[in-house]
């Protein structure tokens, strides 16, 4: 069984894996998933969408990154937090925007809305409404992916808050009892809605966990895509080899409110600040050497892409009410 | 001595197992998964000898942890899988709930229809052991409260083993739930794989003076009943729903008309237990018009399950007790 291991990854230390195309393919994800969030809000402001939504602006990186490094044949279970993984993973934003505004050619046909984004035939087995509600799940397709003999891997995305809950603990000692091919790939945001990480647990990282279970736990700088691609990759490197789950932690920061009732009386605004200037997007783009044109005229692409999202999903026909009885059986 | 068709008395139990034994030949899809069902066979030895015959990688011991058991179906079972896990106590789904109701039961719905959950979660449930209010619960009315989830209560071997083979074939979550004190009951069983579509009910006896609708082991104490009811002249009709969600009540309704009377048996609480459900759709439907007496409900107490032999029998419904509220209704002393 192997050891726990710990390591902040930094970003110098992150290995340059990554090409300068893919580097550039991944800024512009992380740009479309930006755009498409904060278009999101704006349609929630406009009043063409109802219900709530949680927003994942600032935590570009960690989505992007760890999608970044899994196969298509992997799979993905997601979080109510969790535009950003599903376009990460490829997920068309016009069917998501059809989706969010509750449309019939979204991709739940309108019946999920934002929490509930699913595609099942790209192995995107949906996102959850339920803090630690894929952890279980992710068990079974571990155990079906071990069944059925591929080379396949399962990651389970989460918040730092839903490694409180009992489903963590319970997942991740049967994961690790069988070895499958699991990722735990916990966001930590450093809130669960109002609760920081500090005050709703007595470890310093959410992967010192993973000792308990003895597998590896890795922290790294969840706003950094290249230390994120890297640890999902050496995951998943592990788990094809038979060598069992890793809990990831991504350090990161979710620059809006828990949804769309907070109003963030919990934390100051330079503490905001503080996350803004470790920007994601920036710092990528920085990386990259972009001009400020390039990096604009990027996001104005984006913008594009989102723009005719938005006119496909406002064009949709709404589900039909004579329609409300299907989908509860097959 | 089995019959020419292969046809045998075996239990409940036998039942059940050569239900999972015959779906895993049949289906390689098809895995076990629960609490101490490998070597140790499951609590009731429901799954006795199957790991030797299957191995650890068919009939998965897990660690005590519901939750993670039923997801653990939920996951195997949106990708390709046919999982048929196991809650050793009908009691301890409490702490799979999440993964159930929320879970196992919505995803289909809330992904448009575009997935399926093709799981079957097998428990005991059911007081009569001596094993107090943690081990006896009756909660298939709660599953039943849950679009999404199929909910079946066989009471006999036969429907036992057909039902079973049903709800692993089935494309959606299925709460299979056995009794315990079923297990020792014999019955006529083909040898050969069958099914018995889910929402059929069963007339398990006829008889013209008043309809007794019951569920699980109240459909033998039902029969039991009638025998002495016979003695007195009374013929009771009997109707076991056998699926509880869906249910297809046009049987029992026809039974209604034709009796005039209905009683509902059940042995969980009475108070919003399933036989609330079944005496509404008998006074909705045109068997109302046919009524000569209340509709009545025998059920468990509105109490936890005791510990003392004699209060433990008192908390349920017996055979008696059947008797003698089927004498009131047909002498129309109510």
């Amino acid at each position: 069984m192997a050891k726990s291991k710990n390591a902040q990854t930094s970003q110098a230390a992150a290995k340059r894996k990554l090409s300068e195309k893919q580097l550039h393919d991944m800024l512009y994800t992380m740009m479309l998933i930006r755009r498409f969030e904060e278009k999101a809000l704006d349609l929630y402001s406009l009043g063409k969408v109802h219900g709530t939504m949680h927003l994942s602006i600032g935590q570009e990186a960690t989505a992007v990154g760890a999608s970044g490094a899994l196969t298509q044949q992997d799979y993905l279970l997601n979080t109510h937090r969790g535009h950003g993984h599903c376009l990460a993973w490829g997920s068309q934003a016009d069917l998501m925007m059809a989706e969010f505004m509750g449309k019939e050619t979204g991709y739940c046909r309108g019946r999920g809305g934002s929490m509930h984004i699913a595609n099942v035939d790209a192995n995107n087995l949906g996102a959850n409404g339920i803090v630690a509600g894929g952890l279980p799940i992710s068990v079974g397709v571990g155990l079906s992916i071990r069944a059925r003999n591929t080379e396949q891997v399962v990651m389970v995305v989460f918040g730092d808050g839903a490694s409180n809950e009992g489903a963590f603990h319970e997942s991740i000692n049967m994961a690790s009892i069988w070895n499958l091919p699991v990722i735990f790939l916990c966001e930590n945001n450093q809130y669960a809605m109002s609760m920081p990480v500090e005050k709703s647990m007595n470890i310093d990282r959410i992967s010192d966990r993973a000792a308990a279970y003895g597998i590896e736990g890795v922290t790294v700088d969840g706003n950094d895509v290249e230390a994120v691609y890297e640890a999902v990759h050496n995951a998943r490197q592990r788990a094809v080899a038979g060598k069992g789950p890793t809990l990831i932690e991504c350090n990161t920061y979710r620059y809006m409110g828990h949804s769309k009732s907070d109003r963030q009386a919990y934390r100051t605004r330079d503490e905001v600040k503080t996350w803004m200037d470790k920007d994601p997007i920036e710092r990528l783009a920085g990386n990259l050497g972009m001009s400020k044109d390039d990096k604009d005229s990027l996001f104005k692409k984006a913008e594009a892409e989102i723009e005719k999202a938005v006119e496909f999903a406002e064009a949709s026909p709404e589900p039909d009410v004579a329609d409300i009885m299907e989908g509860v059986y097959a | 001595m089995p019959s020419a068709n292969g046809t045998r008395e075996i239990t409940y139990v036998e039942a059940v197992r050569e239900a999972l034994t015959q779906s895993m030949q049949a289906d390689e899809r098809v895995f076990l998964i629960g609490e101490d069902i490998g070597v140790y066979g499951g609590a009731f030895g429901v799954s006795a000898g199957m790991h030797a015959q299957f191995g650890g990688e068919r009939v998965i011991d897990t660690p005590i942890s519901e939750a993670a058991i039923v997801g653990a179906c939920v996951g195997a079972a949106l990708t390709g899988m046919r999982p048929v896990g196991e809650i050793q106590f009908m009691d301890f789904i409490t702490l799979g709930m999440e993964q159930l109701v929320l879970q196992a039961a919505k995803v289909r719905f809330m992904f448009g229809g575009k997935a399926t959950v093709p799981m079957v979660l097998r428990t005991p449930g059911g007081s009569g052991t001596g094993a107090a209010a943690q081990h006896s619960e009756s909660l298939e009315t709660w599953f039943t409260h849950v679009p999404g989830l199929k909910v079946v209560m066989p009471s006999s071997p036969y429907d036992a083993k057909g039902l079973l083979m049903a709800a692993i074939q089935d494309e959606n979550p299925v709460i299979f739930v056995e009794h315990k004190l079923l297990y020792k009951v014999s019955g006529p069983v083909p040898e050969e794989p069958y099914t018995i579509p889910l929402g059929e009910p069963n007339i398990v006896r006829e008889g013209k003076h008043l309809t007794v609708v019951a569920t699980s082991i109240m459909v033998q104490r039902a029969k039991q009943a009638a025998e002495e009811l016979a003695k007195e002249g009374v013929e009771i009709e009997i109707v076991d729903p056998r699926t509880l969600n869906p249910f297809d009540d046009a049987l029992m309704i026809q039974s209604v008309v034709k009796t005039g009377k209905a009683l509902v048996v059940h042995e969980a609480v009475k108070t919003s237990g399933y036989g609330a459900e079944l005496v509404s759709r008998i006074v909705e439907s045109e068997a109302f018009d046919y009524l000569e007496a209340p509709v009545r409900r025998l059920a468990g107490l509105d109490i936890p399950i005791p510990y003392n032999r004699n209060l433990e029998y008192h908390a349920v419904p017996q055979v008696e007790n059947i008797v003698a509220e089927a004498r009131k209704l047909v002498r129309g002393d109510y």
